[in-house]
């Protein structure tokens, strides 16, 4: 009783937009596609939907196959990152439109739509007309009559990247709540984004997709804790994680201009070169560290990201509050050598913090 | 400067206003006017200059076999052709407008900006090229100085109009709105009449607004097509400038001929200012 799809191809153009995809969805469980624009996550929610007819592979559900079923057969439901919603009908209009188009009894839709009201927070909202709306309320709005409609898929694409700030983190609870308690068990939840973040905060199965293809899969954490390579690990961090070319002997890790004693886990590595990464966060202002210079000062809400430069190596650090500093300005970072990962020439994890191949 | 910019920008306003309103002023008393008044002297303000008659106006309602000009059934004529015309062109143009937005099409070397381009170019040649065609195949189809054969004609000329503007409209529309419409059960029928049409009014108003005033203004098929049979209000005012022109008729021909068009144009303007026709679909 799962939504699978078998080496799913779709090329309408020079580019793959999917690129040999498989998947086993199951229901009850949240899945989250994490990739850059045009990394081809809306295509992918398109082809569930059947709005997409992809040029080779299999999709079933239930054990049927969907591609025989067109998109208004398929009771699916998506929420666009543009806020679609029917602007000629108002907010209650907007939620029952599927459930009227469903033929449903009056009094069940009654019930469907008051509890989707309620689940978005928009009690009260009923009568008011689309454009009168905020672009959060637009997007509730759109998601009252995604639950409303009580589908078994349920398709969310990047549905917060249009809000504002403030409005993101807010809703973003909010769907993290609604996805935990409001769903029933028998739904698909498929959530695509571009924010790392969010794939951490929902929690779910993740999916990275670059150029229609699928880099790893597996549960948030693993993908956090063990990139398989050098595009992942740029892709589910932000900021980017810092790659820094280095050779490896048995003491140190030797960059271009600085020398850092080599962590426990790469003791198994042979000693060779490697690109070596390094979060953003753990990197640390210390007054016995190595000098760099700060090329840009970014403060975003409680933190203050540092650009960093020293020769041609180039770094972000992420330090948690914020912090006054001038441009050209030279600082002292030090770094969390546990934490480093060791990638291979051709950008594959070859050892991790968290596990792999640290013997 | 704030002052001097007011100034220019209400002198302007007046001098336009004045350039555009005095003709039709004028077509007003002259409508008024009788043979003295017109041919004797200029004279200008009623009652004063001149004795006002409603013999311009008089006229246009009676039947020739008793002196007059009858301009009645030209009129609804010019309605009838305007409006089918208009009514088909639109209802036509929007559906082709819709399919060449939304679907893509492949014949060959033809592609959808090639039938969008096709239906444009129609009004793109000079209407003299056409008309011996249009001569033509009306003869042959036997409806030359007919009603119907008017409407055909005013179709082809209309229903580009239609297509351009109900194009640009729908690609202006978000293709996800049908898309949400699918998802939500709708078949594609359904999702054209019961979500993109009800969200398309204002464009659909646009269209009808040109098709109306161009159909109604049109002079040169209905000179063309027409002898004794039927007749078109444009071409019965314009016949009216005989030898000895009766100005004061003329000028009352010419002021309920526009009567329409103002009015639709005072629609059109009050559905504009209560800011439907934007901000609908962002």
């Amino acid at each position: 009783m799962n939504l699978i799809g078998e080496h799913i191809t779709y090329k309408p153009d020079d580019q793959f937009h999917l690129n040999d995809v498989s998947f086993n969805f199951k229901k009850g469980n949240l899945y989250t596609i994490l990739g850059r624009t045009l990394s081809g996550k809306t295509t992918f929610l398109k082809t569930i939907a059947g709005l997409l007819n992809p040029d080779s592979g299999n999709l079933s559900f239930e054990k049927k196959d969907f591609s025989k079923f067109p998109v208004w057969e398929r009771n699916v439901a998506m929420v666009y990152q543009q806020f679609i919603n029917y602007p000629h009908l108002n907010v209650y209009e907007n939620i029952i439109f599927p459930l009227k188009q469903r033929k449903l009894s009056k009094d069940k839709i009654k019930a469907d739509v008051e509890e989707a009201l309620k689940t978005v927070g928009l009690i009260g909202f009923e009568n008011r007309k689309i454009q009168e709306l905020s672009g959060g309320q637009q997007q509730r709005v759109a998601l009252a009559r995604s639950l409303a409609k009580k589908a078994k898929i349920l398709l969310l694409d990047e549905p917060l990247v249009n809000l504002d700030y403030k409005l993101r983190e807010q809703l973003r609870e909010e769907f993290k709540k609604i996805f935990s308690e409001g769903m029933s068990q028998e739904t698909i939840l498929i959530y695509s984004t571009t924010d790392p973040q969010e794939v951490m905060e929902l929690n779910g199965e993740v999916i990275v997709l670059d150029e229609g293809k699928v880099l790893q899969k597996g549960p948030a954490k693993e993908i956090f804790e063990n990139p398989l390579n050098l595009k992942v690990a740029e892709i589910s961090n932000d900021p980017p994680m810092n790659i820094l070319k280095g050779l490896k002997n048995s003491d140190n890790l030797n960059f271009e201009n600085i020398s850092i004693k080599s962590p426990k886990h790469f003791k198994n590595l042979e000693n060779q070169n490697y690109n070596f990464g390094i979060r953003a966060s753990e990197i640390k202002l210390d007054d016995n560290g190595e000098e760099f210079e700060i090329e840009l000062a970014e403060i975003s809400g409680s933190e203050t990201l540092l650009h960093l430069k020293k020769g041609n190596s180039k770094l972000i650090a992420l330090i948690e509050e914020v912090m006054n500093f001038k441009i050209h300005q030279k600082v002292k970072v030090i770094f969390n050598s546990n934490k480093f990962y060791a990638f291979n020439q051709s950008g594959e994890l070859v050892s991790s913090p968290y596990g792999i191949n640290n013997g | 400067m704030e002052k001097l910019y007011t100034f220019l920008k209400y002198t302007f306003i007046t001098l336009w206003t004045v350039f555009i309103v005095a003709p039709f002023l004028w077509a007003v008393s002259t409508s008024f006017k009788d043979f003295q008044s017109v041919n004797s002297k200029v004279t200008y303000i009623p009652w004063l200059d001149f004795e006002p008659t409603l013999e311009g106006w008089r006229v246009l309602v009676k039947s020739p076999a008793r002196g007059g000009v009858d301009i009645v059934e030209p009129y609804f004529n010019s309605i009838f052709v305007t409006c089918t015309a208009s009514l088909v062109s639109i209802v036509l143009g929007t559906l082709a407008a819709y399919a060449l937005s939304r679907f893509t099409f492949k014949a060959g070397f033809i592609r959808n900006n090639d039938i969008t381009f096709f239906f444009i170019s129609q009004r793109i040649m000079p209407p003299i090229v056409l008309s011996i065609p249009f001569f033509i195949f009306l003869s042959t189809i036997g409806l030359l100085d007919s009603l119907l054969g008017l409407v055909v004609v005013y179709i082809v000329l209309l229903m580009p109009i239609a297509v351009w503007i109900m194009v640009d409209f729908f690609n202006r529309v978000p293709k996800e709105l049908d898309e949400t419409a699918l998802i939500d059960g709708c078949n594609p029928y359904q999702a054209f009449y019961k979500v993109v049409l009800p969200n398309s009014i204002p464009g659909l108003i646009v269209a009808g607004m040109f098709c109306i005033i161009f159909g109604w203004i049109d002079f040169f098929f209905a000179f063309i097509l027409t002898f004794t049979e039927v007749q078109l209000l444009p071409v019965k005012v314009v016949a009216l400038n005989s030898s000895i022109t009766p100005w004061w008729s003329l000028s009352a021909s010419a002021l309920i001929s526009v009567a329409p068009l103002i009015i639709v144009a005072f629609v059109v303007e009050r559905y504009l200012s209560k800011g439907n026709l934007s901000g609908a679909l962002k």
